[in-house]
């Protein structure tokens, strides 16, 4: 057979200059809301480029708060944030947001909701053209090529969603936050986000931080996963899943970690 | 269905009958009142917009209706902004805005001919005093209502104040406004014919006071037919802009 073998993997992939080991990296981070008790202390943790993390934790834990702080929606109290090596100080560019809730503007379709932001001052310059081909790309990446025209009122929930995450890698992230982004669907369609978003993550060379209080989420879509718990909110363990994708085909592996996240939460709750 | 046509066709019915039946009443005791009755009154429309004689007021009229309106909305839609936006700006103003609304706008009418003199600008400034409020405060609640994750996106987009507000707020915000605008109309509309009564020589208001100083009743009644239409032609206007902005 004259298989097309992909360049990659004829040649190593050119070191880039100085690459950052992790495209994330936290360390010893706090957050109080003003003046209040801490919501979370002593957090450090690291996102590696192309790897999937799972922030897992029952509601309440303060994981949602995390992810605003390492986005730098909100500034630490306490700690540090290295982004591609570099200290973050305010939303970069190349890091982009997916929330529970699409929040898409309703006074543009699609396409101009995939679009948005694109020319802010504060994002990289990019020509009309070059602009229109990533919304284009976007939608098509989601599995909505051709509905660019649609409004987000003429959109149902899961599409709505598809919507946002277009929006999310129309920035050509490196790293892509998401808090709980699909607890807001119904089962199927969540276990069909679920597997788009592993496969956008690979496709698009992209790492992911997803907080989420779904365990069987965290074990069909991590690399990683950290358990937070505890007041004020802290990584109480970490699981490095090495099951083969996809994970539905691995009941065994599966049950075996989820028993063992199950009782770490009960370690947990008896503390 | 069909009674989304007949039930109004029966009310405006209704009210000619009682016209009809009012202006006959007082005609019997006073027969220059026969001139109110419908039947002059439509005779008298029809030879007014005939000439050309009552146009040069309908059009002078819906200028200071549309100076009116824009100052509002150049003033009712910054402020409203600030407003919604800034607590402090808030618990400032409130109060005041509060007082000033509840003040007929006519009562600053001896105060602004003086400091404006007599002609368009005093009745610009009475009806854009009056419709700014409506416009302001819809504003305001349009700000406070506006969805936190578009401003959560603005943020993670690192959005200039200037890029949240013209590209988040401002479009986010624009349902409220025409909801404003439309009341702001209604109230225009209503203050334009006493405003235009005094200083004047031109316009809806000051023809109804120069029927009656001509004791043409039964002009007087068709222009009164006639601000009505088109009042509820303009209101019928921002309602239909307000459906299509939500709609699409």
């Amino acid at each position: 057979m004259n298989a097309v073998v992909p360049r990659s993997l004829l040649r190593p992939e050119p070191a880039a200059p100085a690459a950052p080991v992790s495209t994330l990296r936290a360390r010893d981070l706090a957050y109080a809301y003003d003046g209040g008790r801490p919501v979370f202390s002593g957090v450090s943790l690291e996102v590696r480029p192309r790897e999937i993390v799972c922030l897992l934790g029952g509601s309440g834990c303060g994981k949602s708060s995390l992810l605003r702080v390492l986005a730098r929606l909100e500034a630490p109290a306490s700690g540090d944030i290295h982004f591609l090596g570099e200290p973050l100080q305010a939303p970069h560019p190349r890091a982009a947001l997916v929330f529970q809730q699409p929040g898409l503007l309703p006074w543009l379709d699609a396409a101009g909701n995939v679009g948005f932001g694109l020319d802010f001052e504060h994002q990289p310059r990019l020509a009309r053209s070059e602009r229109a081909a990533r919304v284009e790309h976007a939608l098509s990446a989601v599995g909505l090529a051709g509905h660019g025209h649609r409004y987000p009122a003429q959109l149902s929930g899961g599409m709505a969603q598809r919507v946002a995450l277009a929006r999310a890698l129309a920035r050509e992230p490196q790293l892509l936050f998401a808090d709980e982004p699909f607890s807001a669907l119904d089962a199927i369609t969540r276990a069909e986000m679920q597997a788009l978003l592993v496969e956008l993550v690979h496709r698009w060379h992209t790492a992911a931080l997803l907080v989420t209080h779904d365990i069987d989420e965290a074990i069909l879509v991590a690399d990683r996963i950290l358990l937070m718990g505890g007041t004020p909110g802290r990584i109480v363990r970490e699981w490095t899943v090495d099951i083969e994708r996809p994970r539905e085909a691995q009941p065994a592996a599966v049950t075996a970690l989820r028993l063992d996240i199950l009782n770490a939460l009960q370690v947990l709750r008896a503390h | 269905m069909s009674a989304r046509f007949i039930l109004p066709l029966a009310g405006l019915l209704g009210a000619l009958l009682l016209w009809l039946a009012g202006s006959a009443w007082l005609a019997h005791g006073m027969p220059i009142a026969a001139d109110f009755a419908p039947a002059p009154s439509a005779d008298a429309l029809w030879q007014l917009l005939g000439s050309g004689e009552l146009w040069p007021h309908v059009l002078v009229s819906l200028k200071r209706v549309a100076v009116g309106l824009l100052l509002a909305i150049a003033i009712g839609v910054p402020l409203g902004v600030l407003t919604g936006l800034s607590r402090r700006f808030a618990q400032g103003t409130t109060p005041l805005f509060q007082f000033l609304r509840m003040v007929s706008p006519l009562s600053w009418m001896p105060l602004a001919v003086m400091v404006l003199g007599v002609g368009d600008a005093p009745v610009y400034f009475l009806l854009a005093f009056a419709a700014v409020w409506p416009i302001l405060l819809n504003t305001a609640s349009g700000v406070a209502q506006l969805d936190p994750n578009w401003l959560l996106l603005a943020r993670s987009l690192s959005a200039t104040r200037r890029e949240t507000v013209l590209r988040v707020v401002l479009p986010g915000i624009t349902a409220h406004i025409l909801t404003g605008v439309r009341l702001a109309i209604g109230i225009i509309w209503i203050v334009l014919v006493p405003a235009e009564m005094l200083g004047v020589s031109a316009g809806l208001g000051y023809f109804i006071l120069d029927t009656r100083d001509r004791l043409a009743y039964s002009e007087l009644m068709a222009v009164i037919v006639l601000v009505g239409a088109l009042g509820y032609a303009l209101d019928h206007l921002a309602r239909s802009a307000h459906a299509r902005w939500l709609h699409r």
